[in-house]
């Protein structure tokens, strides 16, 4: 049977490789699917202990972080429709009036 | 066991095309793959309720919402001629894509170093399941009911946050 282990072992590369999207990609929408990697690989975690505790906590914590992950699609994606439409890119290294 | 390792491998995968292909719509497909691949992990965890909406929220709804965005765009491929050509400047250089990968193995190397570091026989799930449906919902309503209250007031703010962001800003109408 798997252990505890097996998840948060599982757990850590997927949020891994979510860092690594965030960080190598130049598209605005691979990097917002790469933050939906992290908040799974977070929810894996959560699921996991709550299934040792015996409790129902880490499911209902779930179901929160799906709720903000809801919300925080539809706002980003809101945010990326707006500056496509300004520019014609997604890439991020064109959104630079805010850099000095 | 064997369904343990078949789901976390189709999950790894999976993660790993989303970030390696070119093309947003492949990238959005694997990870509706990669999402089924946990939900099959929350069965064996006997979490059927966050199984169900695994699939029926997050595949279902929120990768819909980006495939919708991502053919409404219909936004070219990343680091395309045409980019550079408008003056974007050009793709970040390779030692900013080495340092970020750096990053992401030193990340992993921590995690999983936590894991083995704490020196504990390995956990097994001893405690009987709470799985039932019942047994959350009565929890979301008497312990969480005030968290769950301001979730309602987020979701409001969101959608009206979107709206406001997406709509063009002419003015005829929304």
């Amino acid at each position: 049977m798997p252990t505890l282990d097996h998840y948060l072992v599982l757990s850590a590369v997927l949020f891994a490789i979510g860092t690594a999207g965030v960080f190598l990609r130049r598209n605005l929408i691979t990097i917002l699917l790469s933050i939906e990697i992290m908040l799974n690989a977070v929810n894996l975690s959560f699921v996991a202990f709550g299934r040792v505790l015996g409790s129902a906590d880490g499911q209902i914590i779930v179901f929160f972080v799906m709720t903000v992950a809801a919300a925080e699609a539809a706002v980003g994606l809101g945010i990326v429709i707006a500056l496509f439409r300004h520019r014609q890119s997604l890439n991020p290294d064109m959104f630079r009036l805010l850099k000095w | 066991m064997i369904l343990f390792y078949l789901f976390a491998a189709v999950a790894v995968l999976a993660s790993l095309l989303v970030i390696v292909q070119r093309n947003p719509i492949y990238s959005v497909l694997f990870l509706i793959a990669s999402f089924g691949a946990l939900s099959g992990l929350y069965v064996l965890l006997e979490a059927p309720f966050v199984a169900m909406i695994q699939i029926i929220v997050y595949a279902g709804a929120i990768m819909v919402l980006f495939l919708f965005v991502v053919m409404l765009l219909n936004a070219p491929h990343e680091d395309t001629e045409e980019d550079l050509e408008r003056g974007v400047p050009p793709p970040s250089s390779g030692r900013v894509k080495v340092f970020g990968a750096l990053l992401a193995i030193v990340l992993v190397v921590e995690l999983i170093g936590v894991v083995v570091a704490s020196r504990r026989a390995p956990i097994a799930f001893a405690a009987p399941a709470v799985s039932s449906v019942a047994a959350i919902g009565r929890s979301l309503f008497t312990d969480y009911a005030f968290p769950f209250e301001v979730t309602s007031v987020l979701i409001l703010v969101a959608l009206v946050g979107a709206i406001v962001l997406a709509r063009r800003e002419s003015g005829e109408g929304i």
